[in-house]
């Protein structure tokens, strides 16, 4: 019988994943915003599992919403990207200082 | 082993499998194609909790608009992945230190966790209410109740996509481009001269 644990163990082994995504490729900005995507996916989960299980339809609403802001989140972030690699002519992250004082 | 407790593992296990490789393939691409795996998956488990609404609207919107989004930049940028990679080994153990510490709160966390009393959990899946399907269920509320906040919802995506417009978009230099502000405060006088040039003299432009 598969319970509420279950689904939030996957979805804890999820968001583990994207934190180590992030710590692993520190210079390439495209695999970080996927990692970020995993980490929304592992908290949508988390969301609909105890929607679910609590017969309850408002996390299902909010999983909605955090797709929502994913999905911004993505389109501004490759844009930034772009922006970058069209000024600088690379997307290391260490290269990222322009705005240091 | 009933065919739902079997389809939970398959999903969970292509999930976790694929979401390691979404971190670890060499190349971006197949990071990319490995996220989309890994978006199938997760709706499978959605379809399997009963939320078939946001199964379908996770692959719409992830499947067929981000990950493309991606694949897009993945393939534009000229980037010489490999060097990127180079700080990998030293990372991994700082890396993986932080991940099993996280991993071991969050499993602790989860199993020392009880719903409080006024709370009622249940140990089967939710059915929808009588006569409603899901994504009945997910209107009457989403129109009703969160309607502001479903408007706001709109508002962040109408915000970045001219974000993503305004900071992608560049005037390029030596292109003829329409100026319509231009073409309506042109009047008559600005636009024609005239001119009664001697015979012979022609006329300057």
């Amino acid at each position: 019988m598969i319970g509420l644990t279950h689904y939030l163990v996957v979805s804890a082994a999820l968001f583990v994943i994207g934190v180590l995504g992030i710590f692993l490729n520190r210079k390439n900005v495209i695999v970080i915003l996927m990692s970020i995507e995993l980490l929304l996916l592992a908290v949508n989960i988390n969301f609909v599992a105890f929607s679910a299980y609590l017969h309850d339809i408002h996390g299902q609403i909010f999983a909605m919403f955090v797709l929502t802001v994913a999905a911004g989140e993505a389109a501004i972030g490759l844009a930034i990207l772009v922006l970058y690699f069209r000024n600088r002519g690379t997307i290391a992250v260490d290269d990222v200082d322009m705005m240091k004082g | 082993m009933t065919a739902g407790v079997f389809a939970f593992y398959l999903f969970a296990s292509v999930l976790l499998s694929a979401g390691v490789m979404v971190i670890m393939a060499r190349n971006p691409v197949h990071s990319v194609l490995w996220l989309i795996v890994c978006f199938f998956n997760a709706a499978g488990l959605f379809i399997l909790l009963g939320a078939e609404f946001l199964a379908m609207t996770l692959l719409i919107v992830y499947v067929g608009a981000v990950a493309v989004l991606f694949l897009f930049v993945v393939m534009m940028l000229d980037v010489d992945f490999a060097t990127l990679r180079s700080g990998l080994a030293r990372y991994l153990p700082l890396g993986l230190l932080v991940a099993g510490v996280i991993l071991t709160e969050i499993l602790l966390a989860v199993g020392s966790w009880r719903a409080g009393d006024s709370v009622q959990m249940f140990d089967v899946l939710a059915g929808t209410p009588e006569g409603m399907s899901n994504t009945q269920w997910i209107g009457s509320v989403l129109y009703t109740r969160y309607l502001f906040v479903f408007q706001a919802a709109g508002l962040v995506l109408l915000v970045s996509m001219i974000g993503a417009i305004v900071l992608t978009h560049r005037q390029r230099v030596g292109t003829k481009r329409q100026d319509i502000g231009k073409q309506v405060a042109m009047t008559p006088a600005k636009a024609v001269r005239k001119a009664q040039p001697g015979v012979g003299q022609g006329v300057e432009l």
